[in-house]
């Protein structure tokens, strides 16, 4: 890792002697569309970090295994967007089933809020993850990704079944359109302005 | 196109990472936040021959203009926590310059909200 690694100028922060960093986190279950959501609005090709993960459970079963428990896991992704001179705004993405405290911690603590998103057809797996945003206090609004063909549940239905305060925004979009993840994003903003109030 | 890549099985996997981090321990998390904004000092007289080749590997990509810690750490592909750690003995050293993100504030979040609205109305409208 010595040699001088080389990235390409737009990889750069391009206001960042001056501009203050925002961050949203993006959220849901495994293959809800976080990535590719993150992936429509940053103007960089979405980064990720890993984080080692021990099976303890399983070591016990098999104490000559216990060396080979430990794997990696990609543990958040990750995107950017230069708002104005002023503000450059970060989406972070994370499965909620992943329990990284650590890394909970680091992506909520001064986050605006969160965008969940969740699959009409599979709600239930949504309960872990708004657990985990509840419990960290963020503020958030629901995303519910069109996949083509789906059937589009009746909010009130939804909102029952998510359990959602009744001014909780919920939003339809498209994962891979832009324009249709920025409105998203903007429902969620005009949210957090409404409660900034 | 990016140096980290072919070295990367050496100092994340063959190396225990508190070897990476000559023993230290996390930094300050106010300071070295996720979007805490990274670059290298812009004075440095003399070339430093003190770093270990991970430390002159971050203050290299760090460089040519700023970074967040996050994507020091996506892009470098090592662990969150020892990126950190690296990225603080830098900053104590006076290799690198950082700027964590603004204190919470109700007033200050009202501005930045109201920011973030208009930029993703005037990206994507």
């Amino acid at each position: 890792m010595g040699s001088a690694p080389s990235l390409a100028e737009q990889a750069y922060v391009r206001g960042g002697a001056t501009q203050t960093a925002v961050k949203i986190l993006v959220v849901g279950h495994f293959a809800v569309g976080k990535t590719t959501l993150i992936g429509a609005i940053s103007e960089i090709p979405p980064l990720s970090t890993e984080e080692t993960m021990t099976r303890a459970g399983e070591s016990f079963d098999d104490l000559k295994g216990v060396r080979s428990k430990t794997t990696t896991t990609v543990a958040m992704d990750f995107g950017r967007l230069t708002i104005s001179d002023r503000v450059v705004l970060y989406l972070f993405g994370t499965p909620g089933q992943l329990r990284f405290v650590q890394m909970w911690e680091d992506m909520a603590r001064g986050a605006l809020g969160a965008l969940v998103l969740v699959d009409p057809e599979r709600l239930a797996d949504s309960f872990a993850v708004i657990d985990l945003i509840e419990q960290y206090g963020l503020d958030y609004a629901i995303a519910v990704n069109r996949f083509d063909g789906t059937p589009i549940r009746e909010e009130g239905a939804l909102r029952e079944a998510l359990d959602l305060l009744d001014d909780t925004p919920v939003v339809t979009c498209d994962a891979r359109d832009p324009k249709s993840s920025a409105d998203a994003l903007i429902t969620l903003v005009r949210y957090l302005l409404d409660r900034s109030r | 196109m990016n140096g980290f890549d072919e070295l990367e099985p050496e100092t994340a996997e063959l190396v225990r990472p508190y070897v990476i981090t000559k023993g230290r321990g996390l930094p300050n998390e106010e300071q070295l936040s996720l979007i805490t904004l990274v670059t290298a000092a812009g004075d440095q007289l003399q070339r430093p021959t003190q770093l270990s080749p991970e430390e002159q590997g971050l203050l290299d990509l760090c460089t040519a203009g700023f970074l967040s810690v996050a994507e020091i750490a996506g892009h470098t592909r090592l662990p969150m926590g020892v990126v950190k750690i690296l990225l603080s003995a830098l900053t104590e050293g006076g290799y690198l310059i950082t700027r964590p993100p603004v204190q919470r504030a109700p007033l200050t979040d009202r501005h930045i909200l109201e920011e973030v609205l208009n930029g993703l109305r005037t990206k994507f409208g």
